[in-house]
């Protein structure tokens, strides 16, 4: 068996981007994973507008599977520069899962599995070396998690080869204090660069990790619940933070905080039971959700 | 009924601020009374070893003790110091730890991060166990048989008609790392268990590899629980008799074999301060309980020393982390 669903499945909406989202009823059987595309008669039809912005990723049909458990379940879904893309959803609706398979971190998980496919700029992952996808996919932890070395060593972490010739400080030092910059640090510990990151605040933690990411040059920066273990002003400073990230970089951000989504988003997914429940712009997805669960959620209905 | 009425008169302000409410049952203040009596017992036993300890040392221990050489003499003015013992003791206990760091680092890193496939993560867990609990007294036979073996005729020395002795601060260092090894091996597992899961997700999320992820994040951040570990090994090193006595020859002077400078001394036989009072008190040969005195008290000192070091290590661990 697969995902417990309600008895009977509530009919979930399968966003097909850029054309007319449909709700579809997800087949009861066993061989779940994929739903009937056949549309409900009640299905509102909207088209989305054409954005100018840039495609960076795009998920197709993702499933992703712990054991036979499905988290995530036929999502499609594009990821785009100049944008920043909010997930939301109650605890356990697969939205970490999904956004930690963008740079294939649930592998590490190793009764994990997933199919459909995901590509970056028009190229297939698997294509990737892992390591190489990473580093143009970083992440950034609900949790701040600098390593235990030097501010310095933190941000130029991802721009160390592993490989023989290792760049030296002077080489390294303009793309670190870029990157502090990029992540509004820089003027806070430019005269501690040497200082054990450990002792910085939390939210001077979190942002030296939205650095360390930035640091590599990434196309798209992942952020899982980047400000849930931090106090209402440094929240309010990554939220800053990553909307004057969108233009250099795909933000997709993960979050329970639907003001924050509401702050900081350009689109919004709302995920429920691993599925794409309803995907578009955040003043619509908040201001005149289509999906009666969607509509709930806004509500606080539940979650 | 007693259980329903704590939590008020717990609460009620006024009453006594600390210690059993007068509501608990009776058993239960006698438990609490015993828990705080071997408390207290516990500091006295440690106070008055410590007490008497320096007093008989204060009263023993000169400075020319420390360094002067010990001399085979009933005459106690003319039996020197022990200096050679204290050199033994510095000489094994670093011999024993440079054997046990490596080692032990890398089989807590195998078990915390690898530990695949289970049955043989748990063997070397008893394993490890088991070294940590058989006593010293067998390593050092065990060590004797071994080391007597033709192939390490290298580590001591050979005497005439092709017999090795066996006995060297080789081969004894390489049996007291064993008595450190699982005290590295826990302090380092610890450690690295203390790391919480997403801080590696986030090395690998940079694109880095498990190699990379192990030696540039996590040995880095498990370094004040290895210390911790290494400086336990190497107290617990300090302080064994056996393997001295079995395995160094527990001579009173360092016997150097052969004429490379360093080499010599670590091939030839010697003593510590444990042999040293040992031989010294009326346990062993009875000659001179005086110095037996001076040197326990130096030994005392050099072991609360290490334990100190632990307990700063220890500290600067729990300021610095991260949250699960």
């Amino acid at each position: 068996m697969s995902t417990p669903l309600h008895e009977p499945p509530p009919p979930v909406r399968r966003i097909v981007v850029d054309w007319a989202p449909r709700v579809v009823t997800p087949l009861p059987s066993g061989n779940g994973h994929s739903p009937s595309m056949a549309p409900s008669p009640d299905a509102p039809t909207v088209a989305f507008p054409a954005r100018t912005t840039k495609e960076r990723m795009r998920v197709e049909n993702l499933t992703v599977r712990y054991d036979r458990k499905e988290a995530v379940r036929c999502v499609t879904l594009p990821v785009r520069q100049g944008e920043v893309l909010a997930l939301i959803g109650p605890s356990g609706c697969g939205k970490t899962t999904l956004l930690r398979t963008l740079n294939r971190l649930t592998e590490l998980t190793t009764s994990a599995s997933w199919d459909g496919q995901i590509l970056i700029d028009g190229e297939d992952v698997h294509a990737l070396e892992v390591t190489q996808l990473r580093r143009r996919v970083t992440m950034v932890f609900q949790q701040p998690n600098p390593f235990p070395m030097s501010i310095f060593d933190n941000v130029a972490y991802g721009l160390r080869e592993q490989g023989s010739k290792r760049p030296g400080r002077a080489e390294l030092e303009p793309q670190v204090a870029d990157a502090l910059r990029r992540a509004g640090l820089l003027d806070e510990v430019a005269d501690e660069l040497g200082k054990s990151a450990l002792r910085l605040s939390g939210g001077q933690q979190q942002r030296l990790c939205i650095a360390r990411a930035l640091a590599v040059k990434p196309e798209v920066l992942l952020l899982d619940e980047p400000c849930s273990a931090l106090d209402p002003r440094s929240t309010a400073t990554i939220e800053d933070l990553v909307v004057r990230l969108r233009d250099e970089v795909a933000v997709v951000i993960v979050t329970h905080n639907l003001q924050q989504a509401f702050r900081v988003a350009d689109r919004v997914g709302f995920m429920f039971l691993g599925e794409l429940v309803e995907y578009g712009e955040a003043s619509q997805v908040f201001g005149n959700p289509r999906a009666k669960r969607t509509r709930d959620y806004v509500a606080g209905a539940f979650g | 009924m007693s259980s329903l009425r704590m939590p008020l008169g717990a609460a009620r302000p006024g009453r006594r601020s600390a210690g059993a409410p007068s509501s608990w049952s009776r058993s239960d203040r006698i438990g609490v009374a015993a828990c705080w009596a071997a408390g207290i017992l516990l500091c006295l036993i440690c106070a008055a070893i410590l007490i008497y300890m320096m007093f008989r040392g204060l009263q023993n221990l000169t400075p020319s003790l420390l360094f002067s050489h010990p001399q085979a003499s009933l005459n106690q003015s003319q039996s020197g110091g022990f200096l050679d013992p204290l050199i033994g003791t510095f000489v094994l206990t670093t011999m024993g730890i440079v054997i046990a760091l490596p080692i032990g680092i890398g089989v807590a890193v195998w078990l915390v991060e690898y530990g695949r496939p289970p049955w043989l993560a748990r063997m070397v867990e008893s394993g490890v166990e088991v070294v940590a609990g058989t006593p010293s007294i067998v390593l050092a036979i065990f060590g004797l048989l071994l080391f007597t073996q033709n192939i390490f005729g290298f580590l001591s020395f050979t005497a005439e008609g092709n017999a090795v002795f066996g006995r060297s601060f080789f081969t004894a260092g390489a049996m007291m790392s064993l008595i450190a090894l699982p005290l590295v091996v826990g302090g380092t597992r610890e450690a690295l268990l203390a790391i919480p899961h997403h801080v590696r997700e986030a090395s690998y999320a940079m694109g880095k590899t498990k190699a990379a992820t192990i030696r540039r994040v996590l040995l880095p951040g498990a370094r004040s629980g290895i210390a911790t570990g290494a400086t336990l090994g190497m107290g617990r090193i300090a302080g064994d008799t056996a393997i001295v006595t079995i395995l160094l020859g527990a001579s009173l002077q360092l016997s150097p074999q052969g004429g490379v400078p360093i080499l010599r001394t670590l091939r030839g036989t010697g003593g510590t301060l444990t042999s040293y009072v040992y031989n010294n008190s009326p346990a062993g040969e009875g000659q001179a309980p005086q110095k037996a005195y001076a040197a326990a008290f130096v030994l005392l000192l050099i072991v609360i020393l290490l334990n100190f070091a632990v307990d700063m290590l220890g500290g600067r661990r729990r300021n610095a982390g991260w949250t699960k």
